[in-house]
């Protein structure tokens, strides 16, 4: 295989520009109606529901939706809980991933395994295995159940893969060589990791990060056997969503959702902000 | 002064890379490792930059023992055949890198880098991105980055392999310039013989974790030490029981005291060359590749199917085929 | 020069061994063990299985769950090719913008989800009601419902495992198939899909794994009404909630077997990356 060397200065890949006509023929346009339709009945105008919704009630229903203080708590503990865990997964999921790229060793395959149960298992089974290893029978002695810490743990657990799986094919691509030349040059392991390394790994960590908190924010299934969903104490945005669906106050259930779409979309920037400041100041 | 290599082994679980290798190599010279791939050659360049560990021997850096010395301070430059370039950084802050772990001031690092990139001829790249750079020019920067920490040694594992056959020569002319300039002790990894031939003072020839030859390119091509050399050098082929360059058969259409004589059977013209295949009568022996100029063929009046007799060239170099 | 497999490989450090233990030690407490404990649970004191199957709201819930994964899986399927060959083959006004939207349902909170679907097919104040009701139509609180909401969740799945190789294989092969003759439904049939039937298979397993596992949408929108609309993850919630945890930890185990035989079978089907 002979990589591509002679390209010419000052190229870099670039998009050829996208012609602006369509290339579908009869059936293919039939197909595309058909599919639109389809996308939108299911996903895009019961989504857009929910803004109009919220939206429908003005600001007053956002005030009086963050006004109330069990919401208000809720929301809190929520975003608390999410950004905890996501710094957790910055941590443990770059470390885990290294393992699995760098490290040898026997059982390896099934590490790979193990890190996706989160994303396969379902999410009320993952909230019954934490509550019986971690819960008022726990073999352990450890009883976290009712807590704010079941909810750390509840998404510590759904948000596992999601840095790892970032981070791991570009840790595959990162040459070797790269590290040896920054060592023959006299940089120390730690600073070939935080000149070199992390530069090159940080996209992808904050991409990863990024999804563990969203998922972390919209978290429910794992959390309601677990968690409790005490007032003040272990209850989370998505919880007192459900309890204003079934309180018949769709407009309040709405507002927390569009708030918790608000934050996601805000952490989606500053990530990718921290991410460029990492990579430019390598 | 220079690199002094005694009883260096290593081996990769069962696999022997390298076998008791004593090696001296000349301070200031531009010294060349040849041999084929999987010979060892690159394990020795590492070896000797700290980025291999050697499981027994010593290794010696212009006068310093550097056997358990980390990589991070041998003060070696080392230069990758894939060019190693830290992607996020612009061609300036690739040559800084070395100089910044050594906290020189931002002034001198500043005037070090111009110095540098106006030696490789990057100045007006100083600010891209090493992807925006062609293969050639990302290691002339990676060049420049092994520079700028005034190394001791300069080693180059096959720096220009993964180059097309243009940029290669171009590079390959440069570097022999650039250390006529700089006069640090260099050393490169290539399996090119040619590159090896024309670039190189010193050449030594690795194969099978073993030092076949070391010696000045004119010593190895006019006295191979084996047959492994002289077949590495250059083309071979067998003249009776010896190995010969085609090109050093004389041939003769008149009947002459020869090693073996037969007509000739294969004729192949290659711009001003042409090779001929001669099949000894004697038929105990393999046929012979002889290569003549085009001149040489019409002086001599040779045609496909004539009968010749052929023997080595006063002074060829040749060795017993084993 | 091509270096010795393990050249690179450098000996285990301390350094190394700690990782090592720490990343096992996390993962072990993390998910082996809580994962593990679904077994012991299930097995430990008599066989909870056998009972639990014997259990007509079990049953009910798990065919339930079965019938709505596999509905859900063949519209993702259908869509979800037909929607790959459209992205990749053809050029249309709107394209990078579908493209985005199509990966949304993966970023959506399931309570989310489920409020949507209410809001736009509630049966009294949804914003379809009025259609519903004239062509006498349940979709809220039964069984469409359901299969909508679990067709919302893993929507993107199978598009986002087939794109990626249809952009690989390219055209030539199936322009060569025209060329010969073939018409589109055969070319299709006989070149395009088995070019991209492992994609296909890796996409619906997680489909499949994603369906059968999903809650907080079901729960919405279901009702939760026993041995009418319940699910099998909802039959887990109810039966530990009411004390009967031997039931709810055989559904539980159930649903782990196949969330975990769905992770074996991807990871065995997909091609093993080259590691350097």
């Amino acid at each position: 295989m002979n990589p591509v060397l002679t390209e010419p200065t000052g190229t870099t890949r670039r998009r050829r520009p996208r012609q602006k006509a369509s290339t579908l023929s009869r059936p293919a346009a039939i197909g595309l109606g058909v599919g639109v339709t389809w996308f939108s009945i299911l996903v895009l105008i019961p989504l857009a529901l929910i803004s109009f919704q919220a939206a429908g009630g003005g600001w007053g229903v956002f005030l009086e939706t963050l006004g109330n203080a069990q919401t208000a708590s809720a929301i809190g503990l929520t975003v608390r809980q999410a950004l905890l865990v996501t710094l957790v997964n910055v941590v443990m999921g770059t470390l885990i991933a290294w393992v699995l790229v760098r490290d040898r060793f026997w059982g390896k395959r099934a590490l790979e395994i193990i890190i996706d149960i989160p994303f396969a298992l379902p999410t009320i089974v993952a909230g019954l295995v934490l509550l019986s290893l971690y819960g008022p029978e726990s073999p352990l002695g450890v009883n976290v159940a009712n807590t704010s810490h079941s909810v750390f743990l509840a998404l510590l657990f759904v948000t596992l893969p999601f840095v790892v799986r970032a981070v791991e094919p570009v840790l595959m691509e990162l040459e070797p060589e790269v590290e040896e030349a920054a060592a023959s040059l006299g940089a120390s392991t730690f600073t070939t990791w935080r000149r070199i390394i992390l530069p090159s790994l940080a996209p992808s960590i904050a991409s990863g990060a990024t999804l563990s908190f969203a998922r972390g924010i919209s978290e429910y299934g794992s959390l309601v056997l677990l968690s409790g969903n005490l007032p003040f104490e272990s209850e989370v945005a998505s919880v007192r969503i459900f309890s204003y669906i079934e309180n018949d106050n769709p407009a309040a259930a709405s507002a927390v959702a569009v708030i918790l779409l608000t934050v996601a979309l805000a952490a989606i920037v500053t990530l990718n902000l921290i991410s460029q400041r990492v990579t430019r100041h390598g | 002064m220079g690199i002094e290599i005694v009883g260096v082994n290593k081996s990769f679980g069962d696999f022997v890379a390298l076998s008791d290798i004593d090696l001296s190599i000349p301070g200031g010279g531009l010294t060349a490792l040849l041999g084929p791939s999987g010979g060892g050659k690159s394990t020795l360049l590492r070896i000797i930059a700290g980025l291999e560990t050697a499981d027994s021997g010593t290794i010696e850096i212009e006068g310093r023992d550097t056997t358990n010395v980390p990589a991070q301070r041998r003060n070696v430059g080392f230069v990758f055949q894939h060019y190693a370039a830290f992607k996020h950084m612009t061609v300036a802050k690739n040559v800084a890198f070395g100089l910044e772990i050594r906290k020189r001031p931002k002034a001198e690092i500043a005037r070090r880098v111009a110095e540098l990139l106006e030696l490789v001829h990057l100045e007006q790249f100083a600010h891209r991105l090493p992807a925006q750079l062609s293969g050639g020019q990302r290691q002339r920067m990676a060049l420049a980055r092994a520079l700028a920490i005034e190394p001791s040694v300069l080693l180059l594992d096959e720096p220009f392999g993964a180059l097309d056959a243009k940029v290669r020569k171009e590079l390959r002319d440069w570097l022999r310039r650039l250390h006529d300039g700089v006069h640090v002790t260099t050393v490169f990894v290539t399996h090119d013989q040619e590159e090896a031939l024309e670039v190189a003072d010193t050449i030594v020839v690795i194969n099978d974790g073993r030092i076949e030859q070391v010696g000045t390119p004119d010593d190895l091509y006019d006295k191979p030490a084996s047959d492994f050399v002289l077949g590495f050098l250059g083309p071979v082929t067998t003249l009776g029981d010896r190995l010969i360059r085609p090109h050093d058969i004389e041939i003769s259409r008149v009947e002459q005291a020869a090693v073996v004589d037969g007509p000739i059977t294969r004729w192949t013209r290659v711009g001003f060359e042409i090779r001929l295949e001669v099949t000894p009568i004697d038929t105990r022996y393999a046929p012979v590749q002889v290569s003549v100029t085009r001149t040489e063929a019409h002086a001599l009046g040779l045609h496909p199917g004539d009968h010749v007799w052929l023997r080595p060239a006063v002074g060829a170099p040749s060795v017993v085929s084993t | 020069m091509a270096s010795h497999p393990t050249a690179r490989g450098q000996r285990p450090t301390p350094a190394t061994h700690a990782r090592r233990a720490l990343v096992l030690g996390y993962l072990f407490f993390l998910v082996v063990w809580p994962v593990s404990l679904v077994v012991t649970r299930t097995f430990g004191d008599g066989n909870h299985l056998a009972a639990a199957l014997q259990d007509p709201a079990v049953v009910f819930a798990v065919q339930m769950t079965v019938v709505v994964a596999f509905w859900a899986v063949v519209i993702n399927t259908v869509f979800g090719v037909g929607m790959s060959l459209l992205i990749v083959r053809y050029d249309f006004w709107g394209k990078s913008v579908l493209n985005t939207l199509l990966d949304l349902p993966l970023s959506v909170s399931p309570v989310v989800i489920g409020l949507a679907l209410l809001l736009a097919y509630g049966p009294r104040d949804g914003y379809f009601a009025p259609v519903l009701d004239a062509i006498d139509l349940q979709v809220i609180f039964s069984v469409p419902g359901i299969i909508m909401a679990t067709a919302f969740v893993s929507l993107p799945l199978v598009i986002r495992e087939v794109v990626p190789v249809l952009q690989e294989i390219g055209t030539e092969q199936e322009q060569a198939a025209r060329s010969l003759g073939a018409g589109g439904w055969q070319t299709f049939r006989r070149i395009t899909l088995p070019s991209i039937r492992w994609a296909l298979v890796y996409g619906v397993v997680l489909s499949l794994a994603r369906s059968l596992g999903e809650f907080g949408a079901v729960k919405i929108v279901s009702g939760n009404i026993s041995q009418q609309t319940q699910t099998a993850t909802l039959v887990v919630e109810e039966k530990y909630l009411e004390f009967e945890r031997g039931a709810a930890y055989a559904t539980s185990f159930l649903l782990t077997l196949i969330a975990v035989a769905a992770l074996v079978i991807v990871t065995v089907l997909r091609p093993k990356e080259e590691r350097v």
